[in-house]
C-alpha cells in the first residue's frame, strides 16, 4: 500500500483562510488547555484521594459559592468571545466585494457546471485568476448540494429554486479540491472537481479560448428565442416592463409591496411571473417553469443584468 | 403502614441473594412478555437495544472497512449510502434514545424514588411493544433493500429522488417516537407524584433531575419530529410539494422542522448519560456531588437552552446572516451548563475517597471524552469555522465524541454499576477493566483522526475519498477494530456472570441511594416496606456509619 | 351529602376508610386513590402538552406557506363551506358540553346521567366525523384531493392552482389528523360508556372520565383553531 504524504492541515490558498485557521488554532489552544487542565486535575485527584483503608469515607466540605460563580461566568465570557470572533470571520466570508468576478455554478446529480460571463462552460473544473475576488452564484437543478473549496475555507449549500452566492479570493496558484458537501445520492462522493487558480496573463489566455460568445450574448439569443422581446421592448410601449437598468433597483409591485430586483427576483419572474407582478402591468406573462433549464436561466439573467440603463425615452 | 428509615435498613446481608425476587417471582415467556413490572420491562428493553446496537455497529464496521482505501471498492455507492443511513437510524432511534432511559431509567428510577413501580405500568409495557413495532419496520427496511437518504432525510432528495424505502423507514421512526414519548410521560408523572415520604426535590439523586430534564425534552420535541415525518410521508406518497421547491415547497423549512426535534434529541441522548455519571461519581468518591443544586439546575438549563439552538445545523443552508448570529450566540450559551457539570464532577474528587473500579473508569473516560466533544461543539458554533467544517468529518468526530465517548460510556458505566442490583451478581472486575481500557483506546484512535481529516477537507458521507486522506482513515479503522473488541467483551463476561458471578449483597459498592437499601435483585414490589427518607442526597457519613454499625452487630 | 358509590350500595356498612383501601380500581402500585387520581390527571396534562407541540408543528408550517402564498391560501379557503364548518364547530362545542356533564355525573355517581352524556358525546363526535367525511367526498369529487388525482384548475387564476393544491395538502392533513384523534376518542368513549353503565364511577373514582374529558376538550380546542384558519381566511 502506497502511503502518500498525508496532510494534517489543509493548504491555505485564500485571503480568508488565515482568519479561519487563526480562529481554529486559537480555539485549539484555549479548549485544549482547559481540557488538559481538567484531565490533569481529575487524574491528580483520583490518585491523591484514592480509596485506601484509612480513606473509606470522603471529607465533607461546603462548596464556596464564589467558585461556582467563577466557573460559570468565566466560561460564558470565553464562549461569548468565541462567538464574536466567529462572527467577525463570518462577516468577511459573507460580504462579497463589489469588484468580484462573476461565475455561475450549477450543481446537479452528480456534477458541477460552471459558466463564466465570457461564455466558457466548464464541467467539474473552475478556472479563476489569482488575487481577484470571485463571486459564485449557486443553483441546483435537482436536490440540495453544497459547494466546498477546502483550500479557501468556504462552502455554501446549493439549493434548487433559489440562487445563493459565495465568494473567495485565491492567493496562490495551483489546483485545489472542489467537493460536494451535502449528501445528494448515489455519486455524492463523485461530485468532485478542481479549481485551477492561474496567473492573470494565463487566465486571459484561457478566457480567449472560448468560442461561444459571452454569457450575456448567449442570453440575448435566448431572449429572442423565447420571444421575451415581443413584450419587453426598449421603451414604455411594451406590454411588459422595460428591463434595461432593472437589475438591482427597488421596484413597486402591483399589490402594493416593493422588492429589490435581485437575481432571485429575475429568476422567479421568468419561472412564475404572477408571483410578483410589477405595478402598472397586467399579469399576462406566461410562466416558463419547466421550459427553461437552469443554465439557460443563468444566461438570461446575465443578459438582463448586462442591459445598461438609459435606453428609454 | 410502617416505614423503614435508612438507619435500620438491613443492607448488609452477607452473600444473600434474595430468596424471592422479581426474576424468580414468576416463570414463563408470557410472564415476561405480559409483565407490568418495570424491572422486567427494563430487561426486555436491554435485550432489544443491545441487539440493535450490534446491528448498527456492524454497519459502522462495514463502513470503516470500505474506508480503508480511497476508492469505493468494497461496496457499491448505493450500498455504502445505505450503510451510513441505516447506521445512523438504528443507532439514534433504536439505541441511543431509548438505551439509558428505558433500560436503566425504567429499572432504577422507581426504586430510587421509593416507589413500587412507575406511574403507568401498562403504558410502560405498551412503550416497549411500540418500540418493537417501530423496530420491526426498521428491520424490514434493512432486509428488503434499505434506505439511502441519510438519517436526516433531507428533501427534496428523500421525497422526490430516492428510490429506497423512505416511507417505511419514516413510518418506523414515527412509531418509535411514541414509545419515547410515553416513557418520558411515565417518568415525569412518577417523579412528580410517587416519591417516597421525606424525599423532597432537593434530596433527590441527581440521576432523577437529569432524567426529569430528559423527559421534558422528549415530551416537547418528539411530537415535532412526528409531524415532520407525517408531512414527509404525505409528500412521498402523494408527490405534492410540501418541501419540494419544484412544486412550491421549501426544503429549508423541512430542515428547520427536522432540527427543531433533532437538536433537542441530542440532549435526550446525553442528559441520561450525565444522570448516570452523577450517580457513579457520587458512589465511587463516596461524597456528595459538589454543587448539587448547580448540577440539578444545569440539567434543566440544558433542556431549555437545547430548544433554542436548532438552526446551528442550518448556518449555511440558507438562513440570513443575522439569524445565524443569533443561533451562534445561543449555541455558545448552551455549552455553559454542561461545563458547569464537568467542573462540579471534577471538584467532587477533591478530598474524596476515589475508587478505581470499572464504573469509575468509564466515568473518567466520559468526563474526558465529553469535554472534547463539548469543546468541539464550540468550534462548530463559531460561524467562521462552521462554514469550513460543516458536513465534514469534523462534525462526525464531534458527535461521536459526545454520543459514543459520552453516552455509550455512561451506559456502560451504569450497566456495570447497577449490574449487581439488577442481577444479584458481580461481574469479573479485571475483564471489565480491560474492556474499559479497550473502549477508551479504541474510541480515541477511531475518532480523533476524524477531526483532523475533516478539517483537512474530507466531506462526510463519502464513499470514496481523495488519496491524501487515507492514512487518517486507516488509523480510524484500526481504532474501530479495537473498539469493537471492547464492546464484544462485556457481552461475554456479563453473560458469564449471570451464572457464575459472585453473588452480590444489597450494597456491594457502599453507595447511598434507596436502590441500595433493598436486596439484590430486588423483590417484585421493590421494597418490603415503603421507606421514609430522612437523609439528604448522598449523605455518606450517616449512611456508612449505619452500615458499619449493622456489620458490627 | 354525597351520593353513595356502587360499592357502598353493594356493601352496606363499609366505612369510607376501608372502602378506600379495597377500592376495586385502586392499582397496587399507588398508595391510595388520591395519588392515583393525581397521577392520571397529571399524565393527561403532559400528554396534551405534547399534542400541542404535535399540532403546533403543522400550524407553524401552515403559517409559513400562508405568508408565502397569501392568495393561494385565500383561494383554498374559499373552497371550504364555512356553513358546514360552523355547523361542525357547534356540534363539537356541544359535545364538549355533554362531556363536561358526563364528568360531573361521574363525580356524583349519577350512573344514568353519566352514561347518557357519554353517549351523546359519542353521537355528536360521530356526527362531526360524518360531516367531515361528507366534506371530503365533495372535495374529492371536485378534484381537490392532492396528488395524482388533483384535477381541479382555477380558471380565474390558473397560476394559483399549485398553491391551492398545497393548501389542500394542509387541509387534509390537519383535519385528517384531527379526525383521527376524534375517532380514537370515540373508541375510548365506547369503553367508558360501558364502564359508566356498569357503575364504576363515583366520588372517589372518576378520574378516567375526567381525563377523557380533558382529552376531548383538547381535541375540541384544536378544531377551534382549525376552523378559522382553514375556512375563514380571505
Amino acid at each position: 500500500m502506497m502511503l502518500a504524504d498525508f496532510p494534517l492541515f489543509p493548504e491555505s490558498a485564500s485571503d480568508v483562510a488565515k482568519y479561519v485557521d487563526g480562529l481554529y488554532l486559537g480555539l485549539v489552544v484555549i479548549t485544549g488547555t482547559v481540557s488538559l487542565l481538567i484531565w490533569l486535575v481529575i487524574f491528580y485527584f483520583a490518585v491523591k484521594y484514592r480509596r485506601r483503608p484509612d480513606n473509606e469515607l470522603a471529607q465533607e466540605q461546603e462548596p464556596p459559592a464564589a467558585l461556582e460563580m467563577t466557573w460559570t461566568v468565566v466560561p460564558t465570557l470565553i464562549f461569548i468571545t468565541i462567538f464574536i470572533a466567529g462572527s467577525w470571520v463570518y462577516f468577511r466570508l459573507q460580504r462579497v466585494p463589489s469588484n468580484a468576478l462573476e461565475v455561475y455554478a450549477t450543481g446537479r446529480q452528480w456534477m458541477w457546471k460552471f459558466q463564466h460571463p465570457t461564455g466558457q462552460r466548464e464541467i467539474n473544473t473552475l478556472h479563476v485568476p489569482v488575487n481577484r475576488p470571485v463571486k459564485i452564484t449557486l443553483a441546483s437543478e435537482d436536490v440540495i448540494h453544497s459547494l466546498w473549496f477546502p483550500a479557501f475555507r468556504v462552502k455554501n449549500d446549493v439549493l434548487p429554486n433559489r440562487y445563493r452566492t459565495m465568494w473567495f479570493q485565491a492567493t496562490k496558484t495551483g489546483r485545489f479540491h472542489i467537493f460536494c458537501a451535502e449528501y445528494c445520492g448515489t455519486l455524492h462522493s463523485g461530485m468532485i472537481g478542481w479549481v485551477e487558480v492561474m496567473e492573470p496573463t494565463e487566465y486571459q489566455r484561457w478566457l480567449a479560448g472560448g468560442t461561444e460568445g459571452s454569457l450575456a450574448s448567449q442570453g440575448e439569443k435566448l431572449f429572442q428565442k423565447y420571444a421575451c422581446n415581443t413584450c419587453h421592448t426598449n421603451d414604455a410601449t411594451g406590454r411588459g416592463p422595460v428591463l434595461a437598468g432593472l437589475a438591482g433597483k427597488t421596484i413597486a409591485l402591483a399589490d402594493g409591496r416593493s422588492t429589490v430586483a435581485d437575481d432571485n427576483y429575475i429568476r422567479e419572474s421568468i419561472l412564475t411571473p404572477t408571483a410578483k407582478v410589477a405595478a402598472g402591468f397586467q399579469p399576462i406573462m406566461p410562466a416558463f417553469q419547466g421550459q427553461v433549464s437552469e443554465e439557460d436561466l443563468i444566461r438570461l439573467l446575465a443578459y438582463v443584468k448586462s442591459m445598461p440603463p438609459g435606453k428609454q425615452p | 403502614m410502617t416505614s423503614t428509615t435508612i438507619d435500620d435498613a438491613p443492607f448488609i446481608e452477607p452473600s444473600a441473594t434474595a430468596k424471592r425476587n422479581y426474576l424468580n417471582d414468576e416463570y414463563g415467556v408470557l410472564s415476561w412478555l405480559l409483565t407490568r413490572d418495570h424491572k422486567r420491562i427494563a430487561i426486555l428493553y436491554a435485550i432489544s437495544v443491545t441487539i440493535f446496537f450490534f446491528v448498527g455497529g456492524i454497519f459502522a464496521f462495514l463502513m470503516r472497512l470500505e474506508l480503508l482505501t480511497p476508492e469505493g471498492d468494497l461496496f457499491t455507492s448505493d450500498t455504502y449510502n445505505k450503510l451510513f443511513t441505516l447506521h445512523g437510524i438504528v443507532m439514534i432511534f433504536f439505541f441511543l434514545i431509548p438505551a439509558i432511559p428505558a433500560v436503566i431509567g425504567n429499572f432504577i428510577l422507581p426504586i430510587m424514588l421509593g416507589a413500587k413501580d412507575l406511574a403507568f405500568p401498562k403504558l410502560n409495557l405498551m412503550s416497549w411493544y411500540i418500540y418493537i413495532i417501530g423496530g420491526t419496520f426498521g428491520v424490514i427496511v434493512i432486509i428488503t433493500g434499505g434506505v439511502d437518504t441519510g438519517w436526516t432525510f433531507y428533501t427534496p432528495f428523500s421525497t422526490q429522488y430516492s428510490n429506497t424505502h423512505v416511507f417505511l423507514t419514516t413510518l418506523g421512526a414515527f412509531i418509535t417516537g411514541f414509545s419515547s414519548i410515553l416513557t418520558g410521560l411515565n417518568f415525569l408523572v412518577t417523579i412528580h407524584r410517587m416519591r417516597a415520604p421525606g424525599l423532597t426535590w432537593f434530596r433527590l439523586p441527581l440521576f432523577v433531575w437529569s432524567i426529569y430534564a430528559t423527559s421534558v425534552v422528549i415530551m416537547l420535541a418528539t411530537p415535532v419530529l412526528a409531524i415532520t415525518l407525517v408531512l414527509l410521508m404525505v409528500e412521498r406518497v402523494l408527490h405534492v410539494g410540501i418541501f419540494d421547491p419544484a412544486l412550491g415547497g421549501d426544503p429549508v423549512l423541512y430542515q428547520h422542522m427536522f432540527w427543531f426535534y433533532s437538536h433537542p434529541a441530542v440532549y435526550i441522548m446525553i442528559l441520561p448519560g450525565m444522570a448516570v455519571i452523577s450517580e457513579c461519581v457520587a458512589a465511587f468518591t463516596r461524597k456528595k456531588i459538589f454543587g448539587y443544586k448547580f448540577v440539578a439546575f444545569s440539567s434543566l438549563a440544558i433542556a431549555f437552552l437545547g430548544f433554542l439552538v436548532w438552526a446551528h445545523h442550518l448556518f449555511i443552508a440558507g438562513i440570513s446572516i443575522y439569524s445565524a448570529m443569533i443561533f451562534s450566540f445561543l449555541t455558545m450559551l448552551v455549552a455553559v451548563p454542561s461545563a458547569i457539570k464537568v467542573f462540579n464532577w471534577t471538584a467532587t474528587l477533591y478530598k474524596a475517597s476515589v475508587s478505581w473500579q470499572t464504573p469509575m473508569l468509564y466515568v473518567l473516560g466520559f468526563i474526558g471524552l465529553f469535554t472534547i466533544g463539548g469543546v468541539t461543539g464550540l468550534f462548530l458554533g463559531a460561524l467562521g469555522i462552521d462554514v469550513h467544517v460543516h458536513d465534514s468529518y469534523f462534525v462526525v468526530a464531534h458527535f461521536h465524541y459526545i454520543m459514543v465517548g459520552g453516552t455509550i460510556m455512561a451506559y456502560l458505566a451504569g450497566i456495570h454499576y447497577w449490574w449487581p442490583k439488577i442481577t444479584g451478581r458481580m461481574y469479573p472486575e479485571w475483564w471489565a477493566r480491560l474492556s474499559a481500557l479497550l473502549v477508551f483506546v479504541g474510541f480515541n484512535l477511531t475518532f480523533f483522526p476524524q477531526f483532523l481529516v475533516g478539517y483537512v477537507g474530507m466531506p462526510r458521507r463519502y464513499h470514496a475519498y481523495a488519496p491524501e486522506f487515507q492514512v487518517l482513515n486507516v488509523l480510524s479503522t484500526a481504532g474501530a477494530t479495537i473498539l469493537a473488541a471492547g464492546y464484544i467483551l462485556p457481552m461475554i463476561y456479563l453473560g458469564w456472570s449471570l451464572k457464575f458471578g459472585r453473588k452480590a449483597g444489597p450494597n456491594p459498592w457502599g453507595a447511598v441511594g434507596l436502590e441500595w437499601a433493598t436486596s439484590s435483585p430486588p423483590p417484585k414490589e421493590n421494597f418490603h416496606e415503603t421507606p421514609t427518607v430522612t437523609w439528604e442526597a448522598y449523605d455518606y457519613p450517616a449512611f456508612l456509619k449505619a452500615m458499619r454499625e449493622t456489620q458490627d452487630a | 351529602m354525597r351520593n353513595p358509590t356502587l360499592h357502598e350500595l353493594q356493601h352496606p356498612g363499609t366505612s369510607d376508610d376501608a372502602h378506600a383501601h379495597h377500592h376495586p380500581f385502586l392499582q397496587h402500585h399507588f398508595e391510595d386513590l388520591g395519588q392515583q387520581h393525581e397521577a392520571s390527571t397529571l399524565g393527561m396534562w403532559f400528554f396534551v402538552a405534547q399534542e400541542i407541540l404535535f399540532f403546533g408543528g403543522i400550524f407553524m408550517a401552515y403559517s409559513v406557506y400562508r405568508h408565502m402564498y397569501p392568495e393561494a391560501w385565500s383561494a383554498g379557503a374559499h373552497h371550504q363551506n364555512w356553513k358546514i364548518g360552523l355547523f361542525n364547530t357547534i356540534v363539537l362545542i356541544g359535545s364538549s358540553l355533554t362531556m363536561a356533564l358526563a364528568v360531573w355525573g361521574a363525580q356524583g355517581a349519577k350512573r344514568k346521567l353519566t352514561t347518557v352524556m357519554l353517549v351523546l358525546t359519542l353521537l355528536l363526535g360521530m356526527t362531526f366525523v360524518g360531516v367531515k367525511g361528507f366534506e371530503y367526498r365533495e372535495h374529492i369529487h371536485e378534484g381537490l384531493f392532492p396528488g395524482s388525482h388533483f384535477t381541479y384548475v382555477d380558471h380565474a387564476h390558473p397560476e394559483l392552482t399549485r398553491g391551492v393544491e398545497l393548501f389542500m395538502v394542509f387541509y387534509f392533513t390537519m383535519t385528517g389528523l384531527h379526525a383521527l384523534h376524534m375517532i380514537i376518542g370515540a373508541g375510548l368513549l365506547i369503553w367508558f360508556i360501558k364502564r359508566a353503565w356498569r357503575g364504576d364511577f363515583g366520588p372517589e373514582y372518576y378520574s378516567p372520565v375526567e381525563i377523557m374529558g380533558l382529552y376531548w376538550h383538547f381535541v375540541d380546542i384544536v378544531w377551534i383553531f382549525l376552523f378559522p384558519l382553514l375556512y375563514l381566511i380571505h
